[in-house]
This record gives structure tokens, sequence and C-alpha cells, in this order.
């Protein structure tokens, strides 16, 4: 399945990567590779094969829901770009 | 004493031929001289190094000396470390310091283990030559011109030029055998699980396991005897009893049953390569051993499989860098969509845009079903061509990467880097484990032998490597480069 310029930019949007129109045409040609490349997947015959997600065909282990950590907010916002009275600053976003 | 091995230098301290604060002096000694031709650290973490050399020095003195106590080694700078840069070679985390150790480096400091930085990588693991770094590239010690393979290279090339005798590092696709091979140094991927991924930072979940490199398989035993273990932060890590892997080096080779697997030896293979492989193989032979082809049929479909799968998950991983809570963000954002498109734009370079673009691509509606599923379907098959050879024979055996290291610049098209990874990738998609041992040179560059064992077999891949060493000195050989300098 080859990509076009359309499917760059939304990859892009959904990824919320900023991509220019010029910039996006330089994607197109080196994912259409990619594809192209893993486009030899679609030979296999794979029906009734059970898609493998976790290599020792593992489950997610659970344990009891109880408290294991406890608040470090100052520890964990000191690496944050903007912060003030313990909250994570962003751009305005309901006016 | 930079030619030695951490078993070597582990003695030497017993025997208090020299300190701990001696050791690591004289490694970022050379750091400081020769780093600057390799560029194989991105961080040098000197003071604390130094006082985690007085520590160490100070326990031995007190009868209180831990496994690893007072030998410096490298993390590559994807481990998380507490108060240092962990960049993982981005922008996006050039100024990141972590607030928490990864549970690999809590238990190598357990250990007694200094670290004296944080070693070059591709930019989040994604890469096979080391170009993808935002700190540019590292050199091969070998031959400068070449690189030192991907993505776990700083980590390869400061071993082979011994600044430091070990690392640890990190394999999505073959980040710690490629390097390894290219360099000329022994390196371990373990099973998926073995090794916890805590403080790791996540490229393709299902594939990542850290692991070590070094200058032998004796010196990997030890750390991954330190490192290797359950942990309840990583719900994938295994519950798994940690085997004495130095115990078990010496089993005899008398019996072993190797198994070639055809693909692994076909178009595309270097000549000299193959011949260094072959040789390699013989001196198994000669040990006792029993050699015979296999086929792992679906051996074409590896690479593939895995560039939807691993950029599928990195897609997914790479979200958490937004400009919010850590890590680069842009200058003066004008709304929320804007501060994440912008920061994303400046923070990952080509190579990482590019596998977030085709992992969300496939991801998508209307794709998913045809790539993604398709990939695990796949996946599958893979993973039971390892399952039905190991039915046969107890290791398989071929040759690491297809060609010795390549000239920097030399892989201009991503796809023909891809191919770099034939035969190791397979490996990730299947779990199991797998080694890179020096096998012997094409020309001026080194060949790595691999060795690839059930599910777990990490003792017996350590002892098939070390009886190996026991018996050919291509491990021993050292590049010219660094060598004038004690």
């Amino acid at each position: 399945m080859a990509i076009e310029h359309a499917d760059v930019l939304r990859a892009a949007h959904l990824a919320r990567v900023g991509l220019s129109e010029d910039e996006a045409t330089g994607y197109v040609d080196d994912l259409s590779r990619i594809l192209k490349m893993v486009d030899q997947l679609q030979a296999v015959d794979t029906q009734d094969i059970i898609p493998l997600a976790h290599p020792l065909d593992a489950t997610q282990r659970l344990r009891p829901d109880e408290v294991t950590e406890h608040s470090q907010r100052e520890r964990f916002q000191a690496c944050a770009p903007a912060v003030t009275d313990g909250l994570y600053l962003v751009p305005r976003v309901v006016e | 004493m930079h030619d030695k091995t951490l078993t070597e230098l582990a003695a030497g301290l017993q025997a208090g031929e020299f300190s701990s604060r001696e050791l690591c002096q004289s490694a970022l000694d050379r750091i400081q001289r020769l780093d600057g031709d390799l560029n194989s650290f991105i961080s040098v973490t000197t003071e604390q190094a130094l006082a985690d050399a007085d520590a160490a020095d100070q326990a031995r003195a007190a009868g209180d000396a831990a496994a690893l106590a007072g030998l410096p080694l490298a993390l590559k700078d994807i481990f998380c470390t507490q108060g240092v840069r962990t960049s993982c070679g981005s922008k996006m985390l050039d100024s990141f310091v972590a607030p928490y150790d990864a549970t690999v480096v809590e238990k190598i400091r357990q250990a007694g283990g200094v670290s004296l930085g944080k070693t070059n990588m591709d930019e989040f693991a994604m890469g096979s030559s080391n170009e993808n770094s935002f700190y540019g590239p590292v050199k091969n010690p070998w031959d400068l011109s070449a690189v030192p393979g991907g993505s776990s290279g700083g980590s390869a090339a400061a071993v082979a030029a011994g600044l430091v005798p070990a690392a640890l590092g990190t394999d999505t696709g073959g980040s710690i055998r490629q390097p390894a091979a290219f360099c000329g140094i022994t390196g371990l991927k373990p099973t998926y699980g073995r090794v916890s991924r805590y403080g790791m930072v996540a490229y393709a979940s299902s594939l990542d396991q850290g692991g070590p490199m070094a200058r032998t398989a004796a010196d990997c035993a030890l750390l991954l005897e330190t490192i290797a273990g359950h942990d309840v932060r990583d719900s994938t890590s295994v519950a798994r009893v940690v085997p004495d892997y130095s115990a078990e080096l010496d089993t005899s080779l008398a019996g072993l049953k190797i198994g070639l697997p055809k693909e692994y030896f076909g178009d595309g293979l270097d000549p000299e390569v193959e011949t260094a492989v072959r040789e390699a193989i013989k001196v198994y032979e000669s040990l006792g051993a029993k050699v015979c082809e296999v086929s792992l049929p679906h051996t074409h479909l590896a690479i593939p499989a895995y560039y939807v799968i691993a950029p599928a998950e990195a897609s997914s991983n790479l979200s958490r860098y937004d400009g919010v809570r850590f890590g680069h963000r842009c200058e003066d954002p004008t709304d929320l969509e804007d501060l994440y498109k912008r920061t994303r734009a400046e923070g990952f370079g080509e190579e990482v845009k590019r596998r977030i673009l085709i992992g969300t691509h496939t991801l998508s509606e209307g794709f998913f079903d045809a790539y993604y599923l398709k990939a695990q379907q796949v996946r599958r098959l893979i993973r039971q061509d390892f399952l039905d050879a190991f039915d046969e024979v107890d290791v398989l055996m071929g040759p690491t990467a297809p060609t010795p290291a390549f000239d920097l610049g030399a892989q201009k098209d991503p796809v023909s880097m891809y191919l770099q990874d034939i035969y190791t990738i397979a490996v990730n998609l299947a779990g199991i484990p797998g080694i890179s041992v020096p096998a012997g040179f094409a020309g001026n560059r080194p060949v790595g032998l691999q060795v690839l064992a059930p599910h777990f077999a990490e003792a017996q891949l350590l002892g098939v490597a070390h009886q190996f060493q026991q018996a050919t000195d291509w491990h021993l050989k050292r590049p010219a480069f660094g060598k004038e300098m004690a």
C-alpha cells in the first residue's frame, strides 16, 4: 500500500508532529519504500494464526490494589519546563 | 590496565595491586585523552565516579566488597540515572535530568560498580550505525572512518577502545549484538523479561531488552547475574531464579548440537564474514560439537514484521514527549496544539519522526488489521521457526551482521540500513537470547559470530561463548587506536 502526501500529513497530525507541506513531501518517498518492504507480509497466509503480542505469550500480571507509591510531586516536577504552585503550565485552553 | 577484563580487574582490586580510585582515574584520563576522536560518551560523570570509587575502596578495606566493587563501567544513555542527564541521544531529552535510577543502574550500584558516564547512541535507540545521535556520530576504534554499529554504538566503541572494561546496552532489533560485532567485543541480549526495563527509556516495549557488553563472555556472565531478575516495577520482567552464570561457564561442549540456519548464509552475506564465521564453527567441531543445517523459513519476513511492530509501539511510547512534563519545550506556544506540534518537530530527529509517522499510519483507522495484526501473526510464525529448530539442536550459529562495519555516511537509504539487521531482528521478535562473539576480521574490521539459544538459556549461551574464547584469541585483539596510551 503506497502512502500519499495526504496520508503523511494525517499521520503527522495524529502524532502531533509539526510538518510543513514541503517536509511532508520529503517523507512520502521514504515512507512509501518502507511500506513497500513491509508489504511482503501480505503474501503470507496467516489464517487462524493467533497474533503474538508478547514474545513469551504472557499476560499482564496483576497485583493487589494497594497504594505503593507516595506523592513526590516536587521531585518529579523539578524536570518540567514550566510549573507553578505544583501545577504544570500550558497555554490557556479555555478563555 | 585498560587491556584487562572486568574479571582480571576484580582480581587486581582484591589482591590490592591497585585501588578503585587509581583504576577509575586512569580510565577517566583515557576517556579525556581519547574520546574526542571517538565521541563514545555523551556525559562523563567524573566527580560521582571518583566518589563511588572511594566508597568502594573503603568497603573493600572494611571487608565488605560486593561483586562489582570498584569496577568502572559505562551506561548507555537510555538508562535513567538519578541526578545525571539521561538524553537517549535526543534533543528532546537534552536537558532531562532523571529523578530516579533505572533498576539495572540501582543493581549495578548495589553491587559496587562505578559508572564513569553515559554513552552515545542512536536517538531513542533507532538506528544501526550510531549516526542518528543528536550528539553526533561515534567512530569505530578499529577504523575511524567506519561506524561502530548501533544503536548501542557508544558502549561498544568505549569498550573496544579500552575506555571502560564493560558497558550496558539495550537491544530492540540487534542494538547490542551488531555494535558488539562491529567493534570486536562480546555482547549479550538476554531473553525478553530476564532484565527489568524499569527506567530504561522505552522504544518498542515488547522487544526492548537491556544487557551486558564487555570483552569476554565471562565478564558478560558477571554483569548479567548482577542485573537480571524479577522486578515488581516492570510487569513484563519474569519471576524466575537467576542462575549463577559464572559458575556454569565451563560446561563441556562435547555432544553440543549446533544448527546453522541456511537462511543466515545466503545472498547478501559478505564472503569474508562468511569465511570467518565458518572457521569459528570449525573450532566448535574440534571441541566436540556436532553441526547440522536447519531452516528458519520465515526469516525474510522478520524485517517487514519488525518495521510494523517496532514503529507502532514507538509511536505510542513516544507520545509522552509533549513539552509539558519533562524534556524539550518550544518557545512561546500559541496554543496547546502548537505546543505539542512544535515541541515534537524540534525535539525529534529525522529517523525518529520517520518511525513515529510509520507507526501512527499503520495503527490508524483502516490500516490496523492489514499491518499491525498481520505483523503480530507473522511474529508468531517467526517465533515458531525458532521453537521448531530448538527441538532439533541446542544452539543456532551464524553471522551477527551480513557485513563488517560500513563507512560513516555510506548507508543513505533508510531501507538499506534496516536490512543490516537481517540476522538479529528475528531474535527480538521471538524473545530468545543471543550473543555476539568476536570471530575474526574482514580486512581491518571485526566480525561477530552470533549464537542463539532457547528462552532463558543464557547460561548455555555464555558457556558456549566462553569455551570458544578459551580456544581462540579473537576477543584479545585490540585496535591500534589508543594503544600508545597506557
